[in-house]
Parts: C-alpha cells; sequence; structure tokens
C-alpha cells in the first residue's frame, strides 16, 4: 500500500509540468494582458509598454516559462500582478474559506444523498423512489447561481432566518488560529462565533451541495439496488437477521464503493469548482481569488491557483482509491 | 440504518429551527436613534488593491483611503469646487509656477505625529523619488498624469517642495499649471505619516524570483496612518476592512459612525439581497434593473451621484471614411441619441452635446449641435459626393456595463439601427471590453467606436485634456489649433481666462466633430432608509463623517 502511494505521489510531478506548461500558455493565450485590465480606459502604448517590461511580458515565451518553472522549483509561485502580493499567501489566506464550504457542501450532500437513494431504492418504483428521481434530476440541472438566489431571496430576504454574504456577522469577534472559523470556534471555545459561522455555512453549503446531493443520491440507488439483489443478502433475510443489521452490514456496506468514489470526485469539484457560489455568497475563497485574477488577466495568481487546484484534485482521488482498501478488504494495492 | 436516516433529518431540521429561532438582525443594522456609536457596513464591487493613496488608481481602494487621508485641498461635498482641506488657504503665482499653502493648525496623524509642512514636503518627495517599480502606471499613474514624471524625467512637472514655516509650504514647479490645485484634490495625493511610512516600510522592498519587485513593508495593508476622519483597524482581504472614528480629528465629524465596514461583494444583486436584510446599509453602482425594487420598499432609499461622465462614439480619423468631416456630421445627425438615452439610462441619463459635464467650468452652450434629422444626414453626404450607403465599421464591448453606457449593446443596436436606416451600411465588430476592446481601440484598430469616461477630477482637463490634447491612436487626428487650445488653457494661470478658453476649445472640438457624445448619466447609490447624511459625488470623494445612522 505504501509503494502505491508513493508511486502516485511520484506520477504528481509529471502530471504537475505538462500542466504547468498548459497553464502558462493557456493564460497567455487570452486576449490581452494585465496593462489594459488594469489600466482601463486609461491605458496607453507607454503605460502597456511600460508594465508589460516591468512584468518580464516582453521576453519571448520559453524564457518566461523557464523562469516560471524555476521559480516554482524553488516554492515561488510568483507575485499578483494587482496586489503585489506573494501568490503562495494569497492562496494560503483563502484556502481555508473554500474547504471549510466544500466540506460542508459535502456534508450536505452525504447526509441528504445517501438516505434518498437508498430510501428510492428500498421503495423501487414507489412514489418516493420516483419523487427522490425527479429530485435528484432537478438537483443535477438547476443552475447554482439561480439556486443560490433563491435561497437567499427565501431564507434570508423573506424569512430573515440566516445571512446572505461573508463567513462571520460583523458583530461576532473571532479570534482565527487556523482560518477555519468552524474550527477556530472550537479550538477557543466561542460559541456564538461557531453558531454564527455555521449559520453563513448553510446556504452556501446548500447551494454549492445540490448538485453532489443529486449525484450521491442517484448512485447510491443504483448502487443499493444492485446490491439487494445479490444472493448473500437473500441468505441473510433467509437465515433470519434482522433486517435493519441487513441493510447496515450487508446492504449499505456493500454498496458505498462506487458512492465513495463519486463522494470523491466530487469533493475535488467541489473544492476546485465554487467559483459560482463563493462570488453570489462574497466568500472570501478560492473561487472568487481566480475570478478575480481572470478579470485582471493576474497570470502569476492564475496559474499559482490552476496549480494548487490541480494538486488538490490529484491528492483527493488518491485519497479515494486507498479508501477503497479500507472498505472492501478484496482490494489490494501494489 | 433507520437509525442514521432520523440523525440525518433531525440535523437538517434542528440546524433550519435553531436558524429561524435565532433569526434576529443577521448584521450590524443598528437602528437605534442617532447617536454616536453606529456602525455602518458599506457594500463595494471590490477589495482594494492597497491602502497607499499614491499606489493606486482603482474606484475601491480610493473610496477606502479617501476616508482615512486628506489631502492640502478637497472638493466641496457634492460638487466640483475646488475649497481648502489640510490647507486653510493658499496663493498660486502669476506665472503658474509657485503655489504656497498655509496649513491646518492643531491637525495629528493617526499615530499621534504631528501634521506640518514638513510632513508634506516628505510626501511630495516620496512620491517625485519613488523607487522604480512603483514608477509604473499601474502603480502610480495618477502622479504620472499630473506631474509627468518623476526625479530624472525632464517632463517632470515637479520641482521641490519647502517648508516655509511650520505651517506654510511652498510648492515649486518646472513649468505653468494651473490644472495642479483640482488635481490635488485627487485622493492620490493626500498626506500620510511621515514617521508610519518609514516605520512600515511603505517603499521597500525586495527583487523576488522573477526580477520583479516584492513590496515586504506593511504600510499599505496594516498600518495606513492619515490625518483623516476614520481610522484603520483591521483589513481581512476578500471579506471586510474595518476602520473606527478617529477620536482626534481636527475637523467636523457631522455624522455619528463609530464603526465603518466595507464589505466586498462583487456580484449586483447579492448586494442588493445583503441590503435589503440588513447585512450592509449600503451599496454603490446599484444595477438599473434594481431601482424599481429599491424604489419601491419602504426600507430603502435611492440616491444618485450627479453625472461626471460622458459616453460618446469616437471615430478614428486614421480609417476611412471617418477623416471626412461630411461622414463625421452625417453620423452625428443619423442618430437619435434622446431615443437611445430614454431608452437605456433607466430615466437617470441626459443627451451630451459635449465631451464634459455641464456641471464643470468651462462647458460651453453654445457649441455646435447635432441634432437628430436623417435627411439632413443623407443631404451632407450627397452633397460630399458619396453614394448611399456608406461603408463603415463600428464596434461596441460585450461583457460589460459602465455608467456612460450600461448596456453597451442595446446602445450599439440602436444605433446600427438608425444609421443603416439612414444612409450607412455597417460592418460590426465587438470584442471583450477588458482587455481586448481596450487594447484594438488604443491601438486604433477601429473605425467607429463606443466609449465613455468617468472624470477623476473637477477640471476640464480631465475630460477633453485627457481626450485631444495630443495626438492618439484612438482618434487619429492631428489638429493643431484643438492641441494649442488645449495647451493654453492648461497654463492659463487666470481662473476665469481659463474657463474662457476651455468653453473656446469646447467649440472647435465640437465642431471638428472627433467623435459623437451622446450621453451623461447619474450612478446610483442604495442605502436603507434609517441612513441620512450621505452626500453623493460627481468623482465620488464621499465622506461617511457626515452620515447618521439613525432611526
Amino acid at each position: 500500500m505504501l509503494g502505491y502511494v508513493l508511486r502516485r505521489l511520484l506520477l504528481l510531478f509529471p502530471i504537475l509540468l505538462g500542466l504547468s506548461l498548459l497553464v502558462f500558455l493557456f493564460v497567455r493565450a487570452l486576449p490581452g494582458g494585465p496593462a489594459i485590465a488594469l489600466l482601463g480606459e486609461r491605458a496607453n502604448d507607454q503605460s502597456i509598454e511600460q508594465i508589460n517590461e516591468s512584468l518580464g511580458l516582453d521576453q519571448p515565451l520559453p524564457v518566461q516559462y523557464g523562469r516560471y518553472l524555476k521559480n516554482v522549483a524553488s516554492g515561488d509561485l510568483g507575485s499578483s500582478v494587482r496586489t503585489r502580493q506573494p501568490v503562495t499567501s494569497e492562496l494560503s489566506r483563502r484556502f481555508p474559506a473554500t474547504v471549510e464550504l466544500s466540506l460542508a457542501a459535502m456534508i450536505f450532500a452525504i447526509f441528504a444523498g445517501i438516505p434518498l437513494g437508498f430510501v428510492a431504492a428500498k421503495r423501487y418504483g414507489g412514489v418516493l423512489d420516483n419523487v427522490s428521481l425527479v429530485a435528484s434530476l432537478i438537483g443535477v440541472s438547476i443552475p447554482v447561481f439561480f439556486l443560490a438566489l433563491l435561497l437567499k431571496y427565501i431564507f434570508a430576504v423573506k424569512l430573515g432566518w440566516l445571512p446572505t454574504i461573508g463567513r462571520l456577522s460583523l458583530t461576532v469577534q473571532l479570534d482565527h488560529p487556523t482560518n477555519f472559523y468552524v474550527l477556530d470556534a472550537i479550538l477557543t471555545a466561542n460559541w456564538t462565533a461557531l453558531w454564527d459561522a455555521i449559520k453563513h455555512l448553510i446556504l452556501p453549503a446548500i447551494a454549492l451541495g445540490t448538485i453532489p446531493l443529486a449525484i450521491v443520491a442517484r448512485i447510491t440507488r443504483a448502487a443499493t439496488l444492485d446490491v439487494l439483489s445479490e444472493d448473500y443478502v437473500r441468505t441473510a433475510r433467509a437465515k433470519g437477521l434482522d433486517p435493519r443489521v441487513v441493510d447496515r452490514r450487508h446492504v449499505l456496506k456493500n454498496a458505498m464503493l462506487p458512492v465513495v468514489t463519486v463522494i470523491g470526485l466530487q469533493t475535488g469539484l467541489l473544492l476546485t469548482g465554487a467559483v459560482l457560489t463563493e462570488t453570489v455568497f462574497a466568500w472570501p475563497g478560492l473561487g472568487t481569488l481566480v475570478l478575480d485574477a481572470i478579470r485582471f488577466r493576474d497570470y502569476a495568481i492564475l496559474q499559482g491557483g490552476i496549480l494548487f487546484f490541480a494538486v488538490i484534485f490529484v491528492l483527493v482521488n488518491l485519497l479515494v482509491d486507498v479508501s477503497y482498501a479500507f472498505l472492501n478488504p478484496r482490494i489490494r494495492y501494489r | 440504518m433507520r437509525g442514521y436516516l432520523k440523525w440525518s433529518a433531525a440535523l437538517v431540521v434542528a440546524l433550519m429551527v435553531m436558524a429561524a429561532c435565532s433569526s434576529e438582525p443577521t448584521d450590524t443594522g443598528d437602528t437605534g436613534d442617532a447617536e454616536p456609536g453606529a456602525t455602518l457596513a458599506f457594500g463595494t464591487s471590490a477589495d482594494p488593491v492597497v491602502l497607499d493613496g499614491a499606489l493606486v488608481s482603482d474606484g475601491e481602494s480610493l473610496r477606502a483611503i479617501d476616508q482615512m487621508f486628506e489631502g492640502l485641498v478637497t472638493l466641496a461635498p457634492g460638487g466640483t469646487e475646488v475649497v481648502g482641506g489640510l490647507a486653510s488657504d493658499w496663493e498660486i503665482s502669476e506665472d503658474a509656477m509657485t503655489y504656497t499653502f498655509m496649513l491646518e493648525e492643531g491637525v495629528t496623524f493617526h499615530d499621534g505625529e504631528p501634521f506640518n509642512a514638513e510632513a508634506v514636503c516628505f510626501n511630495f518627495d516620496r512620491w517625485f523619488n519613488f523607487p522604480k517599480p512603483f514608477q509604473q502606471a499601474d502603480a502610480s499613474y495618477y502622479y504620472q498624469t499630473v506631474f509627468g514624471g518623476f526625479k530624472g524625467n525632464p517632463d517632470a512637472l515637479y520641482d521641490s517642495c519647502e517648508a516655509t514655516e511650520d505651517l506654510t509650504v511652498t510648492l515649486q514647479l518646472t513649468r505653468p499649471s494651473a490644472s495642479l490645485l483640482g488635481a490635488l484634490a485627487l485622493t492620490n495625493f493626500t498626506i500620510a505619516s511621515p514617521s508610519a511610512l518609514e516605520e512600515f516600510g511603505a517603499d521597500e522592498g525586495k527583487i523576488n524570483a522573477d526580477s520583479l519587485f516584492q513590496p515586504t513593508g506593511t504600510y499599505g495593508t496594516e498600518h495606513p496612518t492619515g490625518t483623516g476622519p476614520f481610522m484603520f483597524v483591521e483589513w481581512t482581504r476578500g471579506d471586510r476592512l474595518v476602520m473606527e472614528r478617529n477620536p482626534d480629528y481636527w475637523g467636523e465629524f457631522e455624522g455619528n459612525v463609530d464603526e465603518l465596514i466595507f464589505r466586498p461583494i462583487a456580484d449586483g444583486a447579492a448586494r442588493l439581497q445583503a441590503l435589503q436584510t440588513g447585512e450592509i446599509q449600503g451599496y454603490d453602482l446599484v444595477d438599473p434593473q434594481d431601482f424599481e425594487t429599491i424604489d419601491g420598499d419602504e426600507n430603502l432609499q435611492l440616491l444618485n451621484r450627479p453625472a461626471f461622465n460622458v459616453g460618446y462614439i469616437g471615430f478614428n480619423q486614421a480609417v476611412e471614411p471617418f477623416d471626412d468631416k461630411a461622414v463625421r456630421q452625417a453620423i452625428a445627425h443619423a442618430i437619435d441619441r434622446q431615443e437611445i438615452v430614454d431608452a437605456f439610462y433607466a430615466g437617470l441619463g441626459e443627451v451630451a452635446k459635449e465631451f464634459m459635464p455641464s456641471s464643470l467650468e468651462g462647458y460651453a452652450d453654445d457649441v455646435t449641435e447635432y441634432e437628430y434629422d436623417p435627411d439632413k444626414a443623407k443631404q451632407i453626404l450627397e452633397d460630399a459626393g458619396y453614394t448611399l450607403p456608406v461603408a463603415i465599421d463600428f464596434a461596441y464591448p460585450t461583457d460589460v456595463s459602465r455608467p456612460y453606457m450600461p448596456d453597451p449593446q442595446a446602445n450599439f443596436e440602436a444605433m446600427v439601427s438608425d444609421l443603416e436606416d439612414c444612409c450607412f451600411e455597417v460592418e460590426t465588430k465587438s470584442a471583450v471590453w477588458s482587455p481586448d476592446y481596450l487594447g484594438n481601440v488604443d491601438t486604433g484598430k477601429y473605425g467607429a467606436y463606443l466609449l465613455g469616461w468617468t472624470g477623476d477630477f473637477g477640471d476640464a482637463d480631465n475630460f477633453i485634456g485627457t481626450f485631444f490634447q495630443t495626438k492618439q491612436p484612438a482618434w487619429g487626428f492631428d489638429n493643431e489649433e484643438v492641441f494649442t487650445c488645449l495647451d493654453e488653457a492648461e497654463v492659463e494661470p487666470d481662473v476665469e481666462a481659463r474657463f474662457g478658453l476651455y468653453e473656446e476649445c469646447n467649440r472647435l472640438i465640437m465642431d471638428f466633430l472627433p467623435g459623437l457624445p451622446y450621453a451623461h448619466t447619474e450612478v446610483g447609490l442604495a442605502f436603507t432608509a434609517n441612513v441620512s447624511g450621505y452626500v453623493p459625488s460627481p468623482v465620488s470623494l464621499e465622506p461617511f463623517s457626515l452620515v447618521t445612522v439613525g432611526t
């Protein structure tokens, strides 16, 4: 197992090398450049030339890429064109917000999606099954942006139950030892802040978690249906086992393998795809950072951000693969 | 499994119930009596870049800096008249090369250091001697625009600053400039505490592995120190910038806001919802489609920022047939500008007849006007020997909304329809606003194009001087008469004579017709109904120290 994990981690390097080249070319293929994006109507030939020169963008592409690689190898992802802050500090500052939101969304998707899919399978062909199918279809189809605005309108504007922006109310004070606000509140035993942070998480987590919820529910339903028709389930029931024990030990556990795969993939996607949700909820995470970087042609942030996303995605997938071994002891990695 | 189901359901229900039970106003929304101690949260469209006025050109940075810093002069609230700021009075020499400022007494910086003539000169010398990386246009655009360049640059306007007395400062220029006084009202030229600039390394940095300058100081991110009514408390990028009332403020603090918080909310709909829930008490750049919602809600109010912009069609005379004045005139007569302003500006627009708003001195009422008259347009073209329809190319930007053109495509389509109904055959071009479209305009790639400008400070030079004082690829013309007129107006020290010169320049320009101005627009700001005292300014110099949050 350890050898397998090491091999997978080593494979990360060629993946990142290829990706770095693609990203490097991609951001430079975007029309225009940082100078005009920064100055808008006020840009002129002289200022564009001046800024390009100072950023090294007047150099040939291979020279720029070589320099970029050398810097990345030494752990320096460069500085933001706009704020002049190091990319690594910008990324690390925003990362906890995105992780917190993605985990909350995934928890919502798992805790709502698995029961929904399971119950639908158990009531196969019944009303609940059909309702679950339609609900998951809507969940997959509804645009996140629209759902987010709708949720905010109902639960914040009309009912006044929940906040619409940010991670914490302005009146709530919280120390930030980790920048994961829920964790910070627990670590500092600040229960007011804990509840406030959770309230701020609810709507964005639901908006972001709806698509994974629908997918998890559908996969759970399909996998449960498969397992329910297995001989060992019939045998277990025939020998008089409590149906709850059959469901828990034999059905659900065996149905979880494809579900875990999907959860892993979806978690990777959530971490890297919360752009719209973060924008609508003014959530200060990586998504809004990368979106701004595209807007301002902030090459360094964009390159660093995408590489960072790639590393996360690969690592999450590795975790999923490793978790198979725990769910199904027959799986062995070499 | 059943237990798991129950647990899941219970968790979801519990969360919703708890949220409902604790549904006090979700944020600050102090709706008590108007008394000291109010908190005001204001929704902005983006985070500031850095809180050092000399190094920014974006509106959100300037808005925040404006609350904490003051310049020698400023503009009267809601207008463009230059009034005293940190300087109580000033004298400009007859040759417009020496400016003497008499400073206010008893002013201290937020760090307790005294404000005096030496502090002023320290700031002017700092700007003039900026390290090379800060001399880029993205960092110090306004300094370069106003002062022409830095130390060693023969075009530099600044010569020296002398603290002639403790509270008297003399600026010496290398050449006459009458527009400098108005420009000094820019937030970029506000005065910072010299000791804070030094202590927190405002100009310090290292060359990073990219061979790029990497600031290492914390002045602009953690220790901005001015003399203004609000002091910096903390800044969490992407989340909030917190300021508190300056208890030792030397000037008048008319409002009751003790804590001022700017929250970046990029999405316009999200800003409105945050206002409706009370999480913020005001926001800028209201989307035109939200005006009705805000107007119809008794808990909210809509304010309009006076028009200080111009939307125009630019003609590039390096591209045929725009080099022919007859074609430019025909286009001007062929487009029904009133109909466009009525249709697409949500009642906030007015038809522009020249390239600057009427609120500025130097505006001429009697410029050549081009009324909507398609028959006249045809006649002009036929008299000039053209066969109709005349082929032109015309471009508009996508993915953008600016105050002076909230919906560029709608403007463009209406214009093209008018042009084609009359006597032109239009080849349509478009590109994403930034950076593609702007780049194409700047490099003269379009014949006719939609564009506009929002003023920075209250001087005609900032409008028509910016557009027409030199030859530029976007306009493609070389008109010595216009250039000379603007040169003379810029340096004329006699205020009245200067305004007269700008009026003359406006007449020349609108006769020459390098472009067709078509709209000036007000900008919407929204607040909760309990906020009063906010004075919208054409140049967005809007002090929150005037604001009261009450019942």
